[in-house]
């Protein structure tokens, strides 16, 4: 089951949540109550520059304090507060959900890192795998997830979603089946600009997990959806394959198809299989992943999902 | 109308529903008798377990269109999703659902399919069908699709057989019926340029199940 939706404004003006909150709200029978969140993009224009690290925070005082330093020995919090929520008799606030506009500085990347989104990659990592108590579930610029256990309307009035306008928005409702349902584990996975809403599951997830943890990426989050967001960033971002190569790695033609193709379209599909055969994912699916300039939605091979 | 879900659901007797816009999924679930005219697109599943009446569809229609009808027709002009006619079924002949395309189908097409008609006729396509998996797991029915099909697109367990002219006889009432909802001339399809196609045997997964 759960329930996805994803459209963006192609003109770039923003839309506030109340729209989206209302047509999550009309598929609420394909969720369970464990998971609902939201993406958009176009949300901090006044910080439209820096890394917004949306964080659950268990505890404020020694998971924040190991947070806090981590960022300030790779750059500059320019601003810095608990995201805004209200309290909803439908949702327990088991973590505070907190938010970081970052930048990481020059002079202290200089010889140890490349780019400024391998520093922020690295620090998602980092405090995701080895930070006790927090959890970093979006990291984007100019955009954000607000996710939480609940019912999307609760979700959406917890963090008030109408108050943000964005001109890609992405939602989920979630109806776990066999991983926990945790504020974490709900949709949409993010990393950097790319967040992923899914619905089925990728029985492949166990060979995707291996090959990008060969990359450096750790998954955390209990759940298959995760892994969606690092194999964009590696083949996307890493690779830099364009969007649709990145669909055509993930969810390839079948090979007998490949064989009926003209030789130089044969010959660019098998050499992706080959190249990206541990990318390939199985079992049923049907996703949509956004990222700033666009958003893609695309199916398993014999579309098993939607259902 | 945009996306309203369940139109027509259950409903029995001798009604016509017009929807102006474009009906959610589901649109004459279990429906019993009525005509339902569609001037638009429709979701998924249009004709679900549908047992008689007529869906008629003026644009393209989702996945799982005519999903296990029992009886009565659905008529889509243009093109459908996956596993159009999946579980299709019928009772002799006094229940016999019938889902006939303008256009052209994804793949899967009468998937587990167990009986009625499914008629495909490729209106301004180079070829009727071009997806894999036509008549997979087909036990029951026909599959009728305009021109050649190629030997790679059928599915496990479904298999070619000549269209003859006796054949022709039993289809041409409803192309004829079809083209007059659609202002097309049934001149032109009234021939026997089609391909059948059916289960391979009358027990093909026999063995899938039973130890003899």
């Amino acid at each position: 089951m759960c329930g996805i939706i994803g459209f963006i404004d192609r003109t770039k003006s923003r839309m506030d949540g109340s729209s989206i909150k209302a047509a999550l709200s009309l598929m609420n029978e394909r969720g369970s109550g464990d998971g609902a969140g939201y993406a958009a993009y176009g949300i901090y224009p006044d910080y439209a520059d820096y890394y917004a690290l949306h964080v659950f925070f268990d505890n404020m005082a020694e998971s924040k304090t190991k947070v806090d330093e981590l960022l300030q020995q790779w750059g500059k919090i320019v601003h810095q507060e608990e995201i805004p929520t209200t309290p909803q008799p439908g949702i327990k606030k088991v973590h505070t959900p907190w938010r970081y506009f970052f930048k990481p500085s020059e002079d202290l990347m200089a010889g140890r890192m490349a780019s400024e989104n391998d520093v922020v990659t690295y620090i998602v990592m980092e405090v995701n795998a080895n930070v006790k108590g927090a959890t970093i579930f979006s990291s984007g610029k100019n955009m954000g997830v607000f996710k939480a256990s609940g019912w999307p309307e609760d979700v959406a009035n917890f963090y008030m979603i109408e108050n943000y306008k964005g001109y890609i928005w992405l939602a989920h409702n979630r109806y776990p089946t066999n991983s926990p349902g945790w504020w974490g584990g709900a949709h949409p996975f993010n990393l950097l600009n790319w967040s992923v809403v899914h619905n089925g599951e990728i029985t492949s997830y166990g060979t995707n997990q291996r090959y990008v943890e060969g990359y450096g990426y750790k998954c955390t989050a209990l759940t298959d959806t995760e892994v969606v967001a690092y194999l964009f960033d590696l083949l996307g971002r890493q690779h830099e394959l364009s969007h649709e190569m990145v669909v055509r790695a993930l969810a390839p033609p079948f090979w007998d198809d490949i064989d009926r193709m003209p030789a130089k379209e044969a010959n660019l599909n098998k050499a992706i299989r080959l190249t990206y055969g541990s990318a390939l994912m199985n079992g049923p699916f049907a996703i949509v992943v956004g990222t700033d300039d666009g958003i893609v939605g695309f199916t398993d091979r014999i579309k098993l999902r939607p259902s | 109308m945009l996306g309203q879900r369940f139109i027509g659901d259950g409903l029995r007797g001798n009604a016509r529903i017009i929807i102006n816009g474009v009906p959610g999924g589901d649109l004459g679930m279990f429906m019993s008798g009525p005509t339902c005219i569609i001037h638009g697109n429709a979701e998924h599943a249009p004709g679900n377990t549908m047992d008689s009446g007529m869906l008629v569809i003026h644009g393209s229609a989702g996945d799982a269109v005519a999903h296990s009808m029992r009886g009565g027709t659905v008529f889509v002009k243009n093109n459908i999703g996956y596993r159009g006619g999946i579980h299709m079924k019928q009772y002799e002949v006094e229940a016999r659902p019938i889902l006939v395309v303008g256009g052209t189908a994804h793949s899967f097409l009468g998937e587990y399919m167990a009986g009625g008609l499914v008629l495909v006729l490729g209106i301004g396509k180079e070829k009727a069908m071009t997806d894999r998996g036509i008549g997979s797991g087909i036990h029951g029915g026909e599959i009728i699709v305009r021109g050649e099909v190629d030997d790679y697109l059928l599915g496990v367990g479904a298999k070619k057989f000549k269209f003859t002219e006796n054949d022709l006889e039993r289809i041409a009432p409803i192309i004829k019926n079809f083209c007059e909802q659609f202002g097309y001339d049934p001149a032109e399809f009234l021939d026997t340029n089609y391909t059948r196609i059916g289960p391979a045997s009358s027990r093909p997964f026999a063995s899938k199940y039973v130890w003899e």
